[in-house]
């Protein structure tokens, strides 16, 4: 049951993050940070449906993390679900047509080690 | 003389603002984590299809005070995504993991091996890895640049 949760986690974290990052792209880069700008910015995502399917994939994340962690300890919950890491590199390779280099991969590949030792 | 907002992206504030908001992501979740997982550790096991008891394990103060912490650490995800790319931001906020094991370690008690501490070491130099690349690969920026 626990690793049926960390797969649910790990599909619906990489799938909002690959369509917040699509979203936000498309709404442009950030330049303002002054707080009252924020309301503007909320906005323009709330007409955004890449974010608004973002945030449902995040609230199913939200919700079996929260199952998760009623019956695991937060040091296996929380490195559990790093897959996530490598599994969204590879997405934006080939869903965001990011360019990937050696660099990024072997780091990708060096957290993904590290979060299956987190584990032992 | 025109007024240039904090964190706007000219000169040396634009170098500053993907870590700063790298750190903002990290500490968010991190903070938000151990919350959420305190306020759970007295609670039994949430049942699969029962959205009641997902509402009041919302209402517990230590999860009405993750929640918060992990929206700012949404919104700083959010704002990090609109200029970097998801292959950098992804792996660059995973020390985060990092952080949650020994914040574990010394808040909740949770077991810290020797393989959890090599564990560390190999995320900490992915992350670093990744780090040594520049964050956005579009926008006719050189690729592969060092900074």
């Amino acid at each position: 049951m626990k690793w049926a949760m960390v797969a649910v986690i790990a599909a619906s974290s990489a799938l909002a993050d690959v369509l917040q990052s699509a979203g936000m792209k498309e709404q442009g880069e950030i330049h303002d940070f002054r707080v009252w700008m924020a309301g503007g910015h909320l906005a323009r995502l709330m007409r955004n449906r890449n974010m608004l399917a973002s945030m449902g994939s995040l609230a199913v994340s939200f919700f079996v993390f929260l199952a998760l962690i009623s019956i695991s300890e937060l040091s296996f919950a929380v490195p559990a679900t790093a897959a996530t890491y490598v599994l969204e590199t590879i997405l934006a390779k080939y869903f965001l047509n990011e360019h990937v280099d050696w660099r990024r991969w072997a780091g990708a590949t060096l957290v993904a080690g590290g979060v299956a030792m987190l584990m032992l | 003389m025109t007024k240039v907002p904090l964190l706007h992206p000219t000169g040396s504030s634009q170098n500053l603002r993907t870590p700063l908001f790298v750190a903002i992501v990290v500490c968010g979740n991190l903070a938000g984590n151990v919350l959420l997982r305190a306020g759970m550790s007295g609670s039994t096991a949430l049942p699969a299809l029962a959205p009641t008891a997902y509402l009041q394990a919302l209402l517990n103060p230590w999860v009405l005070l993750g929640v918060p912490l992990l929206i700012v650490g949404l919104a700083a995800q959010l704002a990090l995504f609109s200029w970097a790319d998801l292959s950098y931001v992804a792996p660059v906020t995973s020390i985060g993991y990092v952080l949650t094991a020994v914040a574990g370690r010394l808040f909740l008690h949770e077991p810290l091996s020797m393989t959890r501490w090599a564990a560390v070491f190999l995320i900490t130099a992915g992350v670093a890895l990744v780090s040594s690349t520049v964050p956005s690969t579009a926008g006719g920026e050189i690729y592969g640049a060092r900074r």
